[in-house]
């Protein structure tokens, strides 16, 4: 009897809630604070290059360029590199570009990774091994080496400077489809049984089943492929010309040629291209670095 | 029996698939035994193929098709302007390889993912063992170091190339205030890829940093309270824990940042356009230019498929390398 209470205890004290991030208790307090130090300093030299763009920014074109340089101007700060910025350029313009061709290439990415997965996860068809040997392999193809052909293909549809030729070569994502058949692998299959046997579809058991478990991997999918197509330079840089079609980081590199030696419009752009992620990112840090981190070691 | 096959798997739902999870060589999926079904019948057949058809049709259309019309276009004389389109078997190749330019760009592709693969590995390495040492405020750092790789690459080249300018940026004021002599910094062919390589390090540093950090926080702390109980002090953790137990994460991380490396572009391009003479331009921007400035689009195609040779060298290079470890 006082052997079968013991027991009890100790198993549940094996297994304790899991602990804040990592954090080693038994860390002697002196290395804890001089890490603390160490990071908060790398931390602050991380956030130099903001700092440096936004007083830039906030300054008149005449004290960006005055020499020595100075971290609070004499005739303080001023909002007009924004509005001269926002007033003359079309940086809203390409921010919708950016919001709506990153937002298509997600959604399509997302429905057509998460079908293929979730057939290659769970039902038997001729080809499915070949198939997905191929797509494993396909992640060794590095983007660059398609532009050319890519852009004749796109010249001869006659697609070059629309937002067709901007999406459709970007939905492709082997890795994710790898990603996404790993998690479906992980749900038990008993869940879809009964649902087969109560003469259920495989679409709707895809649909009403599976896609709710998956909300975590699917996040985490569409989080890395927006970021990866928000920022994607190569292609769109090849694949528009008309500036009312440019993504927000080719549009600032036309930017930049125009604008020339006016610093603060200069980093009054870059740090209004940079802003809707960062604001995004401020509000979903969790999901986001959750995401990365999942799918990250996937690859790009 | 059927409960407890249920119950297993269902415990491991809510957990989002970590990297430990991406099956190394030779390990099976842990599949639940499969249902009365016999495969490849009729319905599997044309169900399956119709779940997996829209990824296939783009797959063909805009991965397949590309790769094999370039492989086509590297053997014609195909120009932009639609002009000189002839069949001349492997003379675009043939002039690549005694292109002393072609030769060049590769040599600066490799020399940049070379300098830029580890510091962009040992300090996110570092930066990760640090805040992982249950440091407060772990948000805070987190949104440091990664915030800047959700930057698009102009707005790094354009924070960087200010910093850089040689009378008014920051970087020659800092060194004017500890009484260095000031540095040319991208107008200096000795300089110039260093200075990119410390703008990427910045950009992208935050993004190995986190998966290091997952890494990290998936060793187990038995093995931490075992040491310290034996009286292994913080070092001696480091050196036959920490390290040992993140091999595989660091041989991921290695592969993947050397295969990104190699495809540098946008950076070069939008900080020196390649210069200052051609000191760095990678082969990528080679590329682009032979096509788009030089209108020579199978010449252009060959160049890129002598880089995805190199590419595909390495990989299989680096894929051996590492099996053979940790076999």
């Amino acid at each position: 009897m006082a052997t079968q209470t013991i027991p009890r205890p100790a198993v549940s004290a094996s297994t304790p809630p899991p602990v804040a991030s990592g954090a080693r208790r038994r860390k002697p307090p002196l290395a804890r604070v001089a890490a603390t130090a160490v990071v908060a300093v790398l931390a602050v030299a991380w956030l130099v290059p903001f700092a440096w763009a936004t007083v830039t920014a906030l300054k008149s074109e005449t004290e960006a360029a005055a020499t020595p340089i100075t971290w609070l101007p004499a005739s303080g700060f001023t909002l007009d590199a924004f509005a001269k910025v926002l007033g003359s350029g079309n940086i809203p313009t390409w921010t919708f570009n950016s919001i709506f061709t990153s937002a298509a290439i997600t959604a399509v990415t997302l429905v057509i990774s998460a079908l293929a997965a979730y057939a290659i996860s769970r039902i038997n068809f001729r080809g499915k091994n070949v198939l997905m040997g191929v797509i494993v392999a396909s992640i060794i193809i590095p983007p660059p080496v398609l532009i050319i052909p890519l852009f004749q293909q796109m010249q001869s549809l006659g697609l070059i400077d629309t937002y067709w030729a901007l999406i459709l070569p970007q939905v492709i994502h082997p890795p994710m489809v790898f990603v996404l058949k790993k998690f479906f692998d992980q749900i038990p299959r008993e869940l879809e049984e009964a649902a087969l046997m109560d003469g259920a579809g495989r679409l709707r058991i895809f649909t009403t089943i599976v896609l709710p478990l998956s909300r975590p991997i699917l996040a985490a999918v569409a989080i890395f492929v927006f970021i990866g197509a928000w920022n994607n330079f190569l292609w769109p840089f090849i694949a528009t010309n008309e500036s009312s079609l440019l993504t927000l980081p080719v549009g600032l590199q036309t930017i930049k040629s125009a604008y020339g030696i006016q610093y603060a419009q200069n980093m009054a752009s870059a740090l209004l291209a940079a802003l809707p992620l960062i604001v995004v990112f401020l509000f979903f840090q969790r999901q986001i670095i959750k995401g990365v981190a999942t799918t990250g070691l996937a690859g790009t | 029996m059927t409960t407890s096959r249920l119950t297993a798997p269902q415990r491991r739902l809510p957990r989002a698939v970590l990297p430990r999870d991406i099956p190394r060589r030779g390990t099976a999926p842990r599949d639940i035994p499969r249902t009365a079904a016999p495969r490849g019948s009729f319905r599997d057949n044309w169900q399956g193929w119709a779940f997996v058809a829209p990824f296939v049709a783009f797959f063909l259309m805009f991965l397949v098709w590309p790769l094999l019309s370039g492989a086509l276009m590297s053997l014609t004389g195909k120009s932009l302007t639609g002009a000189n389109d002839g069949f001349i078997g492997l003379a675009n190749y043939a002039e690549a390889f005694a292109d002393p330019d072609m030769w060049r760009s590769l040599g600066n592709t490799l020399y940049f993912t070379l300098i830029s693969t580890v510091p962009l590995v040992v300090i996110a390495l570092a930066l990760a063992a640090l805040v992982n040492m249950g440091l407060p405020a772990q948000w805070l750092w987190r949104l440091s170091f990664f915030s800047p790789f959700l930057l698009a690459s102009t707005v790094v080249s354009l924070f960087f190339s200010w910093m850089y300018n040689p009378q008014l940026g920051l970087f020659n004021d800092i060194l004017a205030k500890i009484g260095l002599p000031p540095v040319a910094w991208l107008n200096d062919p000795s300089m110039a890829m260093w200075a990119i390589v410390i703008a990427t390090v910045w950009w992208t540093t935050g993004f190995n940093f986190l998966l290091y950090l997952a890494a990290l926080q998936n060793i187990p702390q038995q093995h931490y309270e075992a040491a310290s109980l034996d009286g292994a002090g913080g070092w001696r953790q480091l050196f036959s824990i920490t390290l040992p137990q993140l091999g595989p994460t660091t041989a991921m991380i290695v592969i993947l940042q050397v295969l990104a490396s190699l495809k540098v572009f946008d950076q070069i391009y939008q900080m020196t356009s390649g210069g200052p003479g051609g000191a760095t331009r990678p082969v990528v921007q080679y590329i682009f230019e032979a096509g788009f400035t030089g209108y020579r689009l199978g010449y252009s195609a060959a160049i890129s498929y002598i880089f995805f040779g190199l590419i595909l060298l390495i990989s299989v290079a680096q894929l051996f390398i590492t099996r053979k470890r940790s076999a």
